[in-house]
């Protein structure tokens, strides 16, 4: 291991004055004042912070707290994330905002922890904007998220309802190839997509993953270390990363999200062009999540994805850019939070060329997408076989 | 009609900074935030304005006016208490005066379509009033 040490300084503070009770004031409230104290001693303004990490927040917001507090603040973060160290949490941004910035994600970052302290506790942890202002209207649960992104694209580009269950069926059909998949032996075509309930107009069931219980686990090492090891390793050449909100209402375009930015970065890190990379495995937590990366990936232009996908051969491991080989989400099932590594899983399989009868032919560089909470949370790799 | 009044379902978590809003609601008015400094309508309430951050928020009545900018049906609810009144319309009210907010979309006559303007409508939900949204026919608005 070489001796580094990072590279990086200080340059604003802030701080509130101690209570002993703050009845009423959110975490939220205290997190953006005390913010706004650092960024003013910094003499920086809120455009010029591209980073941000937060800490658990107790009795307020149980998940996707970084995209809360980004969204609480109007930040589009290009770096965004949770340090959960306990007491150690604050120092621990420190070092971690170094890191994120020596790796070319962001330049500045924002470091904030901090909690209100209310009578009585509250007895939901759930206290946030979301749950304060779209769960009263019936609004629960991500499908009906998801449901107003993909209107919005039909109503923008005029999509055929086939267009989208094309992918669902896609990754059935994937699925048939990965005996792993929960719908192993359960394939389906476009029209019995479209058959499937109608769950949240215009999304059908088939068309939403299936929860299902699973884990996934990777280990990372040095490049130098990975090549002593027993398989040929496969090497991070590019990483994006974007948060630019967490409530759908909030959304700057309904139509393209963070994933655009996060694509692009990624691909600049690596030196290559979207159109030479072999194997894209997409985030599919719904149809609509696939159709609107193919277009924010610039794989074509929007309300375009549905002429693309027929034009790549479909997205089998004879297309001319495979997807989702391993059936997707929508195929093999989501395992929650563990969804969005299956993509990653699977990468590496078929960079190591070991997937079986579903292993692609050109197999030196893929890209993985994922995504959080309202197409919110955007993270973009490019994996390679050589360096 | 559905009838609304006799539903049991999860309310807002009011705090002491939107309670203006939710006390406005109960009296029929919508109310938002408007910053003195960038001239913008701000949606949901914040301490500073998250478009310039500036000290500057004032408490407006809003026109009640807005745009459907997305919507969708739901038949299966995401919480069981929804289920009687199911399918129902939940949609994205970009407001006359900036802002986006979701709410519930009372449909009056056929499905909207994207784009159809909305109006601000008060309804009773159990104990509660809420800020639910209805269709308009084009032209009234």
């Amino acid at each position: 291991m070489r001796h580094l040490r990072p590279r990086a300084a200080i340059v604003g503070i802030g701080e509130l004055k101690p209570q002993r009770r703050t009845d009423g004031v959110t975490t939220m409230e205290l997190l953006m004042q005390v913010s706004a104290e650092a960024i003013a001693d910094a003499g920086l303004s809120l455009g010029e912070i591209d980073g941000l990490l937060v800490a658990p927040q107790v009795g307020e917001t149980p998940q996707h707290v970084p995209a809360t507090v980004a969204e609480y603040f109007g930040m589009q973060p290009s770096m965004c994330n949770m340090v959960d160290l306990g007491g150690a949490s604050g120092p621990g941004m420190i070092w971690r905002a170094a890191a994120a910035i020596a790796a070319g994600q962001c330049e500045t970052v924002l470091c904030v922890i901090g909690n209100h302290r209310n009578t009585p506790a509250p007895k939901s942890p759930n206290r946030n904007p979301a749950r304060e202002f779209d769960t009263p209207f019936g609004a629960s649960g991500a499908n009906t998220s998801y449901a107003l992104l993909m209107q919005a694209h039909m109503a923008a580009y005029g999509c055929a309802p086939e267009d989208y269950a094309a992918i669902a069926a896609g990754s059935r059909g994937n699925a048939q190839h990965n005996e792993m998949a929960i719908f192993y032996g359960q394939p389906a075509s476009v029209e019995e997509v479209l058959a499937s309930p109608m769950i949240a107009s215009p999304l059908h069931l088939f068309e939403i993953v299936m929860p299902v219980a699973g884990a996934d686990a990777v280990i990372v090492t040095t490049a130098a270390r990975a090549s002593t090891l027993r398989h040929p390793p496969v090497f991070l050449n590019g990483a994006g990363e974007k948060v630019t909100h967490r409530a759908v209402s909030q959304a700057p375009s309904l139509t393209s999200g963070p994933l655009k930015h996060a694509i692009a970065r990624a691909l600049e890190q690596s030196g290559m062009g979207i159109r030479e990379i072999d194997f894209l495995s997409l985030y599919d937590c719904y149809t609509i999540m696939v159709a609107t990366t193919i277009e924010d990936a610039g794989l074509c232009a929007p309300g375009q994805f549905g002429t693309w996908l027929r034009d790549n051969g479909g997205m089998s491991s004879d297309a001319r850019q495979p997807i989702n080989t391993h059936g997707g989400q929508l195929g093999f099932g989501q395992p929650d939070l563990a969804g969005g590594m299956t993509h990653v899983v699977e990468a590496v399989r078929q960079i190591r060329g070991t997937a079986t009868d579903r292993q692609i032919q050109n197999r030196k560089s893929a890209l993985i997408t994922s995504n959080g909470a309202t197409m919110s949370e955007a993270v973009a790799l490019i994996l390679g076989a050589d360096q | 009609m559905m009838d609304y009044s006799a539903l049991d379902v999860p309310g807002p978590t009011i705090t002491k900074l939107s309670q203006p809003f939710w006390d406005a609601v109960s009296e029929g008015q919508l109310l938002i935030q408007f910053c003195t400094s960038c001239s913008k309508g701000v949606f949901y309430p914040r301490p500073i304005c998250p478009l310039c951050w500036a000290d500057a928020l004032e408490w407006h009545t809003a026109s009640g006016k807005g745009k459907l900018t997305s919507f969708t049906k739901i038949w299966k609810p995401g919480h069981p208490g929804w289920l009687t009144v199911a399918p129902y319309l939940v949609g994205l009210v970009q407001l006359h005066e900036g802002p986006t907010m979701l709410s519930h979309i009372l449909q009056e006559g056929q499905i909207p379509n994207v784009g159809d303007p909305v109006i601000f409508k008060p309804t009773r939900i159990g104990k509660l009033t809420l800020p639910f949204f209805a269709t308009v026919p084009t032209g009234e608005i």
